[in-house]
């Protein structure tokens, strides 16, 4: 089985976002940008499936601006056998939607033709959560979203999914999108001796226009702003005082 | 034109977050219509029926529907889309589950997760864990959208809307549900409790975390906790409070052994009165906190039982 894995690259998890002063976005010029942790997992996930003897191959694929290609060369020092830069923008700035991005990789999998694609949930930039059941719908392939567990056999995948009473175990048709939660795995890091073999391993470069494929934006981004900030509170000595003010103050019990 | 929101129910209650999205739907303009689509959820359409502002409810109660799946609940809106401008449901696992599929379907990008309504078209979200705030405008004819329950307050009771039952839309049967392990509980609901009483990895086991459970009880409040503890095994997955667990924002957040990462705070920032007790004064969750108690857990949080 070939599994393809949707990687993106975002401002690393630890940067403090900085909205820029004209409104127009977050500054993203000269930050640290780093593999979404959430595809991380999903990389993961895939190794395993491989080093199980499930999978075959495993095809990174990444869609944003030229310097993607470093997020796709972690993908193949964790693993990966190879990968697929789509150069869809010039700027790091201008965020391909989710419809856009669901829509060249459904034309990747038309190409290629896995039984799996592992995404993310959700990228820690726009927080959308939609890139997965977008691509899903589209191929009308079965979904698990939120995976916090993955069985696959007999054609089937059987995934936990973390929802918000608990847990729901569901069963999907294999060829499937399962989107991952952070409770799947832990990824690996990469070992030196394999981010020296990565730079071997092929890698394509191509643009929506070969999948044909309009990515400009449906959203028109109007402002971008801060948000409320909170007023600085005070210390307080002790729980005594802390119901005091609790009770008296706040009147909040 | 009109606003059909998907519901958000267990087959026999509606969650609050249809009522939060009612509200949001008001700001939208137009006819606001429910759908109720489950197993046996003509009760929950009776309870939808009530909501002010809602002026039809649609009932689909057909197996296919008992469990949330994303394919034949996605299937049944883009059926129903054609009458409708605004396609919404609240940015609950299952309206994030289900909405971006419907999207796709009707080549519209999906609008999630809103925290206000400016206009029909035009519409504010946070991104970035919410440290920036993106207002947006869709050019999209079908605007397909989740709501942010935090962010609105749930519409009140007093309309009396027509219930109409309806078809179904078949079932693709591309996914089966298997089992839900859900932890049935006394305590109110995270997402829309008054107080919330979080616990993190300071608190160290998943024994400690009665200590947790004692407070919060003794509160009346919900209990949550940080993605550190839920890894831990401290407390279940569906405790965890942040940029990817819950969204709450009640009268009452009291975090204990948190360090305050941005990411748990884009789950929290917006409670009324924010409570942190750490004994690392240093820690970031004081600079968001109302009231801050340096002191270690173990002695504080047993004298605030007793205390409150
Ligand atoms: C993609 C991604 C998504 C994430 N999503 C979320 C999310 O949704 N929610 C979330 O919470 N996190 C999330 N995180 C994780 C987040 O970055 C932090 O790692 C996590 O919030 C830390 O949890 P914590 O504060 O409990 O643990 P720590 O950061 O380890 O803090 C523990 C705190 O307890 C205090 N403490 C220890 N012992 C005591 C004691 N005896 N008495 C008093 N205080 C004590 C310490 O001083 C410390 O401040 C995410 C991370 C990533 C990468």
């Amino acid at each position: 089985m070939k599994v393809l894995v949707p990687v993106k690259r975002v401002i690393d998890y630890n940067v403090k976002v900085r909205v820029k002063s004209d409104s127009t976005g977050v500054d993203l010029a000269n930050v640290k940008m780093s593999m979404n942790p959430f595809d991380e997992i999903a990389v993961e996930q895939a190794i395993r499936l491989k080093e199980a003897g499930q999978v075959e191959e495993i095809v990174a694929v990444s869609i944003g601006v030229e310097k993607n290609q470093e997020t796709l060369r972690t993908a193949l020092a964790m693993g990966a056998d190879r990968a697929i830069l789509v150069k869809a923008v010039d700027n790091v700035e201008n965020d391909v939607e989710p419809l856009a991005v669901a829509k060249i990789l459904k034309a990747i999998v038309d190409e290629e033709k896995p039984e799996l694609v592992l995404l993310g949930k959700q990228a820690i930039d726009n927080d959308a959560n939609a890139t997965g059941q977008m691509l899903s719908a589209m191929l009308g392939w079965s979904q698990a979203t939120f995976a916090s567990k993955l069985d696959i056999a007999d054609g089937a995948a059987t995934v936990t999914r973390e929802v918000d009473g608990g847990l729901q175990v569901i069963k999907v048709q294999m060829p499937a999108i399962v989107t991952v939660d952070l409770r799947l795995n832990e990824p690996r890091y990469a070992s030196l001796p394999n981010i020296m073999k990565a730079k071997k391993k092929p890698m394509e470069t191509k643009t929506p226009e070969d999948y044909g494929v309009d990515a400009s934006p449906r959203l028109t981004v109007v402002k971008v702003s801060e948000p409320p900030e909170r007023k600085a509170g005070v210390l307080v000595g002790s729980v005594e005082e802390l119901v005091e003010k609790l009770k008296t103050e706040a009147g909040v019990i | 034109m009109a606003v059909l929101i998907l519901a958000d129910h267990d087959n026999e209650n509606l969650n609050d977050q249809t009522a939060k999205s009612v509200t949001a739907a008001k700001a939208m303009g137009g006819d606001i219509h429910i759908l109720c689509a489950g197993d046996g959820c003509n009760g929950v359409a009776q309870q939808a029926a009530k909501l002010d502002g809602v002026s039809k409810v649609l009932c689909a109660s057909d197996p296919a529907y008992g469990h949330d799946l994303a394919e034949p609940l996605a299937d049944l809106i883009v059926k129903l889309s054609g009458d409708y401008e605004h396609l919404v449901a609240g940015a609950t696992t299952t309206g994030k589950n289900v909405m971006p599929r419907v999207a796709a379907l009707l080549d519209s990008n999906m609008i999630s997760d809103i925290s206000a309504v400016e206009s029909a078209d035009t519409f504010e979200r946070p991104i970035y864990a919410g440290n920036a705030m993106a207002t947006v405008q869709s050019g999209d004819a079908k605007k397909v959208i989740t709501v942010r329950g935090a962010s609105f307050d749930a519409t009140g009771d007093g309309g009396s809307a027509a219930v109409e039952e309806i078809d179904g839309a078949g079932n693709p049967g591309l996914s089966e549900w298997v089992e839900d392990k859900v932890v049935e509980s006394e305590r109110p609901e995270l997402t829309s409790a008054k107080i919330v009483v979080s616990g993190g990895r300071g608190v160290g086991s998943k024994e400690n975390f009665e200590l947790i459970e004692k407070v919060a009880d003794k509160l009346g409040a919900a209990i949550g906790a940080s993605r550190a503890a839920v890894d831990s095994g401290y407390a279940p997955n569906d405790y965890q409070v942040g940029q990817t667990g819950k969204v709450v924002a009640p009268d009452l957040y009291v975090a204990v052994g948190i360090s305050g990462a941005i990411q748990h705070l884009a789950g929290m920032k917006d409670s009324k009165v924010i409570v942190a007790i750490n004994k690392d004064e240093e820690a970031p969750i004081f600079q968001v906190a109302d009231y801050g108690l340096v002191a270690d857990l173990f002695d504080a949080v047993p004298k605030l039982t007793d205390q409150v």
